[in-house]
This record gives C-alpha cells, structure tokens and sequence, in this order.
C-alpha cells in the first residue's frame, strides 16, 4: 500500500495532479460518449492551446518571481501583425520573419522589463499599460485589418508530422517520437538511481520506480498511438512538438540551473535573495523580457493556425495563462510553482473547455464553470494551508522532494515567540 | 491598599511564551506623578511588561495583580487600558504618512455625528491639543511632512485628547536628533507639573538621569531594584552596575586565539539612512581585522551597528558617501552583494527568518544559495550530486538536526536554521565571516555548538565579526570589542580590559574617547 502511495505521491508529486486530469478526461470520454479520446479531437486539443501552454511557461516564471504580466495577449497580437506585413509588405522570407518576430518580442520585454526591474514600477502596472499600448500598436500596424500569411509559415501553428516511410496505417514518425520519448525517460530515471546511489542518497524502491516508468511509458505511448492514427496527413501537430521542446527546456532551467534557482530565490525571499548575491534586478529583467518572447513565439503559433492576423487576436489569453499557471499549484506571492504543474493547469482548463464544447455547452456556461473550477482549485489550496497542513496542490506541484510524512518532528512552535520576544525589546 | 500616592501597582507579574520565561515575579510600582523610567538591556523584559500593562497581552495571559488607582485591572484590550487612562507610545510611530496630522489624532476616536465627520470641530480640538504639546503646526498638514520630533508630539497630543493619567513612552528619543530629544523631555517634564505620570523606557541613561524621579531595573525577567533618584546618590554608573550585574554565566568552548597580521581594514566610513539623506548612520568610522581574530560589536538597538556591516557587505543598506577598504593589503571598492560574496566577504543577518532564509527551500537548496557558481558548470547548469554532497557534508559538519537535506527549511527549530544559514555562508568560504545577533532566539545548547563553530573558523585563520546584543557573549567570545553609540564606533576594548561596565559606557558615550 505504502509503495503504490508512493508511485501515486511518494517522490514526484506531479502525479497528483496528474490523477486529476485523468478523472476529468475519462469523465468526459462517457459524458461524451467517446468523443473526448478520438483521434482528431486530442489532436486538436493540442492545437487548439499550444498557445496558451506556452504563454503559460513564461508565466510561471513570471509568477514564481513574484510578478504578473497582463500583457501577453496584446504583445502576441502586436507581434503577429508585425511578422504578417513583415512578410507581406517587405517580402521577408518566413523563417527570416520568425525571427524577426521574435526579435520584436524581445524588444517589447526588454521596454517591459526596464519599467519593472529598473524603475521599480509593480508589473501588473507596468503591463496593464502594456495591455493598451501593445492592443493600439496591433491596430495601428495593421490599421485594423486581417492579414494573411502565406503556408509554409502556417507550419508552426497548424501543420503536423510528415508520413514517411511503409504504410503502418499509423503516423510513423509520430510513433517513433513516442518511443524515442520513453526510452529517453527511462534512461534518464536510471541515471539518476545510479546517480543517488553513488552519493549515499536515499532510492526509491525499485518496484516503485518501475509502476511509476510503466504507467508513464503507456501514458505517452498511448497518446502517441491515437494522435498516429488520425485521418492521413494528421498526426502530432508540430505546435505541440514546440510545446514539448520549450517545456523541456524551461523545466531544466528552472531546476537544474543557476538563473532557474535565482527566480525561486526571489520570488521566495527578495531580501535573503539580494543578501545572498543574486542580482534581483536582472532576474526580474530577464523574466519579464523572456515573457513577451514567448508571448512573441505564442502570437506566431496563432496567426500560422489561423492563417491571418487580426485586430482582435489574443484577447483574453492573459487570463488563461495566469489561471493555468495557478491551477497549477503556483503561489500568488511567489517563490512556489513549477512548468509541469501550469502546462497540467493549462491541459485541465483545455480539457473542460473542449469537453463542454463537445456536449454543446454554451460559452456563457463554459466560462462560469471554468471560473469555478479556478476558484475552487484555489480555494483549496488556501484552505489546506490554512489548516496548517501542508497546501495539497504546493504539494503536489513541488518538484522538490520534501518530507512531508513527518513535519512534527522538529519543534516548529517552539522557537517563533522566542524571537517575537526579542523583537518587542528592539 | 488603597495609597492615593500610588497610581499603578504591577504585583509578582510572570509571563512566559512556550521556551522562555519573559517576566518572572516582577513587582513594579509608580507614584502618581512622578517620571518612572525603566532601565535593563535588550531582552531583559521590559517592552513585555508595559504591554502586559496596556493590555496587549490580556489579562489571562499573565499571571500576576495590576492595581491602578488602587483598582484590581483586567484589561482584555489595548481599548481597555486606554479608556482607564493609560496610553502607551510605542518606539515605531503607529502613524499614517499619507493622513493629516488631525486625521491621525482622531483616527477611531472620530469627531463624528452618524458616521459623517465634523472637520470644523476636529481642527480646531486638534489645534487646541498641538498647542499643549508646544507644536505650531497645521492640523491638516500631512503627517509625513513633518519630522519624527514633530510626529512623537503628535502622538503625545493624541494621547492627552484621552485624558491619559498614565503615558508610557517606549524609547522616544532613539530616533531623535539632540535638539529635538530636549524639546520632548520638556515637554514631559511639563506633563508632569500638570499631574500626568510619565513611565519612559529609554536607553540613554543621561537622559534617564536628568528627568527621572525614580528608576526601576529589570534584568532577565525579574526587577533588580528599583532606585530613587530624588533621594540622590543615583548616576549612571550606578545604573549600569544595576543593568549588567549578571556573571558570564553562559559557557563558551575551549578556544586557543592564534592571531595573525591584519588583513580587512575600513577607515572614514560614512553611510546615509536610505530615505532620509541628512541622517548618517554611520559616521566616519574605522576599524580593523586580523587572521585568526574574533572580532565583537557592541551597541544598544538602534546604534548602527547592523547599518555598518550591512554597508560593508556590498553596500547593502543605504546610500554611501565616503570612505576606504583595504582588503588583504589592496584598497577594494565592492558596491554589490556579489562583489563583497566574491572577494570573501560573509554575511549573516540578524533577522534569519526575514533576511537569511528562503523558507520554501529545503536544507539541501540553502546550503549552496549563497555561490551556486560553485557546483554549476560553466553554461551555469547546477551538479546535483556536488549540492547533495556539500549538504551532507555541512550538515555533518554541523551537526545540524534535519531528517533529510532535503527537508524544508521552515521546519527545523531556530537553531538549526541558524545553522543552515551558517552553512550557506561556510559554503562560500569566506576570508571574512560578519555574524549579526547569531544566537538571537536560539537556546542554550545550541548556542554553545554556535560558539564552536565560531572559534573553529577563526582557529582556520578567517576573521569573523560578531555583533551581538548580549555582553557577555560579545566579552566570551571576542578577542577585540569595538563599541559603537549613535552611528559612530566610540571605543575598542581589548578581551583584557573590557567588561560589562565598561562596554555600557562606551555603548551609552555619544563623543568618542579611547579608552
């Protein structure tokens, strides 16, 4: 018993979280009536708020730093009607375009991160303004026009792995990926065994990591399967590969680096940061900064799917990104919050979304149930924090492993009004 | 019982929070009319006791009798003790900067019919009340525009519109300059001739000497003695004896001092607060460093002495003006945290729960937060093998009780946060070591394995400076002891000739003299 609690919470409490997705989906597949788990409709999912997930990893950041960005919405716009008359007007070839997109995104935080890290102005001031400056700046570009982009930039948003090789009536290349995946993960868990096993760390049982690998392994191999079995010429969308990629990424810089350390540092404790050497000001800098990159990358991925760029893209996706993140076991006040968590946040928030959709539940439905849903997540949280236990969601989100089974074992009470009591004296 | 000369009698009054014994048996008693101060050093109680009698910690939480106006109290609320007649002024201004200075007087005592606020008869009661206090002030000036003097009358203005009987006044010249501090003590000198009885604590004990009529001592929790001063014989000498006659009762380890040649020396060091440029908090100070030395800091709360080393570390705490340090026989200038971290400056803060530690880390990500460059590749990747083996090692080292280096910080019990913190700044391998208040709120045992640690680095050839507000581990533990007063260092006393007698007088001198 104790060591299926620990292939469920144990050591990697993403799977908590997890747990939950997974109820929700297999609630929708029979509320749905199979719907849910077809081919074409998780396909789509992916699609449909790749977006969203990665304006949710700059997010995160953002917030376990102790910030907020309203902006990214209108950034994403402004960035995507640049690249599109970047493209139409000045002939720009697409790759070139993307780049060029990006460039503008950088430029936009770098305007963003200064008022923020420099001047000392709160962020959600700082891009409340951005919000309207970079909506009117979209506008303006575009003089509220549609514009369109051409197909091969239409790849990053709305294409999908090639077909290659012998007609398996799978996606090939999508299955390999899986594999590829799974092997990596493998590898990667018995790495660390040895790993901790070399320096004397405590390992987790073997059988333990093997259920944990195996409900993984199928997990990924099963999404795999039924995206490769999509209608010819639909299979993995390439938005979900970046997707992947980033979260890759930005997973190891935020817990295997120094920069990725420094953000929890002060977004946990600015002034135990600041006398500890880590330069606050460029970290809140680079956070802000690498936000409205990925907000940039973001606008992109929409304008390609939906193959023109608009007065009215991104409304709103500031909201979706923040509550993922928190859904996601973020903390307001910073210093808790992980990439896993908000893009499982985001998946949660995608999946409810798409399963009203599917039963024809109405928007005004959809976004009462979806503000409950974040509330509550929430409200949760808070509640168990406030019983003293240690906050669920924190917890299950934390990809630091703590001991959680034996928080009375040091005397936590005992020393706090003894300091109170000096304190009276100063 | 009833003596009507008596206006408060505080009887066998004990008060403890879990661990610690605050107040034990103390007896304490005022005569109507007269100014009572209370003397004794940081900690010994006295803060705790004049809120036990202002009702912030309410009755039932105490044990003991308060009779005033020869009345059994029980007051359950601050609102209690003020309605009876006693207000306390606390050392933190509790006023709003962006509000009037009236607003402020009458802030939840508003001049009001339902609800709506008659600010014709508030300015003019506010203006009749800053006349008794002696401050031409308009009422409706803010209250951020004028100086902490001004402020502290104002807050004595707003006690008299509550017919205080009692006014108690929790350091009230600590943020005053010379002038104004002589302003206040006429102004309760004059309180006094109209029948107010004034209760002061204050750690300038010239100024306890020249207004008060009688002092009380309270060291460790328990009243000493309580001195006339009417009755004559009373200097400070002798209220210093009063307020450190304790013995060095706390043992430190066996520690054989090898010092070697000086290494860190600051000279003309001069810091500006960070808000209020024309206050210095550190006046042109100098001192030094050598090998193998365990440096002490005394001063009162509020002397300078954290501003001074926090300004020292990487120019952390305010703005500075001038001076030089001379770093292993080259002048440095390090103007960042990360500068001071680098060329082998160490810091410990003194509040380790607001200022040392992130309490979502475990011990593990602590130990290594302070030069994570250390363990990081070159792309600035960390190696999670060499962070889990420096844990490990210093919490070997250490001794450090956790389950788990990766255990969260925020469960350990002080002591041994206090020793992740140590770790952390151990890790960096400093060549200077600076420890503010390093056994604040941590008990006996663990203070002795701090000692330890302490002499083990300084035995390893480091310097360290301890600043501490407890004499007799600053004389325990230090080879050399600089006192500072008001910003300025005003003596250095070697481990032979100092004692808790002469340090007070040092901590309490505001003109430099060698001693």
């Amino acid at each position: 018993m104790d060591k299926l609690k620990q292939v469920f919470g144990g050591d990697t409490r993403q799977f908590g979280m997890i747990f939950a997705l997974v109820a929700l989906i297999l609630f929708f597949q029979w509320w749905t009536g199979g719907l849910t788990l077809k081919a074409d409709n998780v396909i789509n999912i992916f699609q449909g708020n790749a977006y969203i997930l990665v304006l949710a990893i700059g997010m995160v950041l953002v917030i376990i730093a102790g910030h907020i960005d309203l902006s990214v919405g209108s950034v994403a716009a402004a960035v995507g009607i640049s690249v599109a008359m970047a493209i139409r007007d000045w002939s720009l070839p697409w790759p070139v375009a993307i780049l060029f997109g990006l460039g503008v995104g950088a430029l936009i935080g770098a305007w963003q991160g200064f008022w923020v890290a420099y001047v000392g102005i709160p962020a959600f001031i700082v891009t409340l303004a951005g919000m309207l400056i970079f909506r009117g700046l979209n506008q303006y570009i575009g003089k509220s026009n549609t514009v369109p982009v051409p197909e091969g930039f239409q790849k990053i948003g709305a294409g999908y792995l090639p077909e290659v090789g012998p007609n398996t009536d799978y996606n090939n290349l999508t299955l390999l990926l899986g594999f590829a995946i799974v092997a990596a993960i493998i590898f990667g868990t018995f790495r660390t065994r040895r790993n901790q096993a070399k320096i004397g760390a405590t390992v987790e049982p073997m059988l333990v990591t093997l259920l944990r690998l195996g409900l993984i392994s199928a997990a990924i191999l099963a999404a795999m399967a039924l995206m490769a079995s999509g209608r010819p010429g639909t299979s993995m969308p390439l938005s979900g590969i970046i997707l992947a990629v980033l979260v890759i990424i930005y997973g190891f810089i935020s817990t295997r680096t120094v920069v990725g350390r420094h953000i929890y540092a002060v977004g946990g404790n600015r002034h135990a940061a600041e006398l500890s050497g880590v330069k606050t000001k460029k970290i809140d800098f680079l956070v802000m900064m690498n936000m409205s990159m990925l907000a940039a990358l973001a606008g992109m991925m929409f304008v390609a799917r939906s193959t023109s760029s608009g007065p009215f893209d991104g409304v709103g996706w500031e909201l979706d990104a923040i509550a993922a993140v928190f859904i996601g076991g973020a903390a307001v006040s910073g210093g808790v919050g992980t990439v896993v968590g908000s893009m499982i946040g985001g998946l949660v928030m995608a999946v409810l979304n798409n399963g009203l959709q599917l039963k024809g539940i109405g928007a005004d439905m959809t976004q009462i149930i979806k503000g409950l849903v974040l509330l509550t997540a929430v409200a949760f949280d808070v509640f168990q924090k406030s019983q003293g236990r240690p906050s669920l969601i924190g917890r299950l989100m934390r990809n630091k492993p703590q001991d959680v089974a034996a928080p009375a074992q040091t005397d936590l009470g005992r020393e706090a009004p003894v300091d109170q009591v000096v304190r009276t004296e100063s | 019982m009833a003596d009507p000369d008596v206006i408060l009698e505080m009887r066998d009054i004990s008060k403890s929070f879990p661990g610690v014994k605050a107040l034990q048996h103390v007896n304490f008693t005022v005569k109507r009319g007269e100014v009572h101060a209370i003397c004794g050093e940081n900690g010994a109680g006295k803060s705790t006791l004049m809120k036990v009698l202002s009702g912030v910690w309410p009755h039932g939480t105490y044990e003991g009798d308060i009779y005033y106006n020869g009345d059994l109290c029980t007051f359950k609320d601050i609102r209690a003790s003020e309605h009876a007649g006693i207000v306390i002024i606390h050392q933190e201004l509790a006023l709003i900067p962006e509000l009037s200075i009236a607003e402020n007087m009458f802030i939840g005592n508003e001049n009001a019919k339902s609800g709506v606020i008659d600010w014709v008869a508030t300015n003019n009661k506010a203006r009749e009340l800053l006349a008794r206090v002696g401050l031409r002030e308009d009422p409706e000036t803010p209250i951020k525009n004028i100086g902490v003097g001004k402020q502290q009358l104002v807050e004595i203005a707003k006690a008299l519109n509550k017919d205080v009987q009692l006014l108690i006044l929790d350091e009230p010249t600590a943020a005053l300059n010379e002038e104004d501090s002589r302003h206040l003590l006429d102004l309760i000198r004059g309180l006094r001739s109209k029948g107010i009885t004034c209760v002061i604590i204050s750690h300038k004990l010239n100024e306890i000497e020249a207004i008060a009529n009688s002092i009380t001592i309270i060291r460790d929790g328990q009243t000493v003695e309580t001195l006339d001063v009417d009755a004559g014989g009373v200097n400070e000498d002798r209220i210093i004896k009063g307020m450190v006659g304790r013995s060095l009762e706390s043992r430190f380890p066996d520690h054989t001092p090898k010092i070697g040649e000086k290494f860190f020396e600051i000279s003309g060091w001069t810091v500006q607060h960070p808000q209020v440029p024309d206050r210095l908090v550190c006046k042109n100070s100098s001192f030094f460093v050598r090998q193998g030395e365990i440096v002490g800091f005394a001063g009162l709360m509020g002397a300078g002495r954290t501003e001074l080393m926090r300004s020292i570390f990487g120019h952390s705490y305010g703005n500075f003006v001038s001076g030089s340090m001379v770093l292993d026989g080259k002048p440095v200038k390090l103007d960042s945290v990360s500068k001071a971290i680098e060329a082998g400056i160490g810091y410990v803060t003194e509040d380790r729960k607001v200022l040392g530690l992130n309490l979502l880390d475990s011990v593990k990500t602590t130990t290594v937060s302070a030069e994570l460059t250390k363990i990081a590749s070159r792309l600035g990747v960390v190696d999670r093998h060499a962070e889990f083996v420096a844990a490990e090692d210093y919490r070997k080292q250490l001794r450090t009780k956790t389950p788990s280096v990766e255990y969260g910080v925020s469960k350990l019990s002080g002591g041994n946060q206090q020793k992740v913190v140590l770790a952390k700044w151990l890790f960096t391998d400093p060549e200077l070591l600076i420890l503010d208040e390093p056994t604040r709120g941590i008990d006996v045992g663990a203070k002795y394995e701090i000692y330890g640690i302490i002499q083990r680095l300084a035995e390893s050839g480091k310097g360290v400076i301890v600043v501490s507000s407890e004499l007799p581990e600053l004389l325990g533990l230090s080879d050399r002891i600089y006192t500072i007063c008001e910003g300025a260092i005003t003596g250095c006393l070697d481990k032979r000739e100092a004692n808790q007698e002469s340090l007070m007088r040092l901590m309490t001198t505001t003109t430099a003299k060698s001693a």
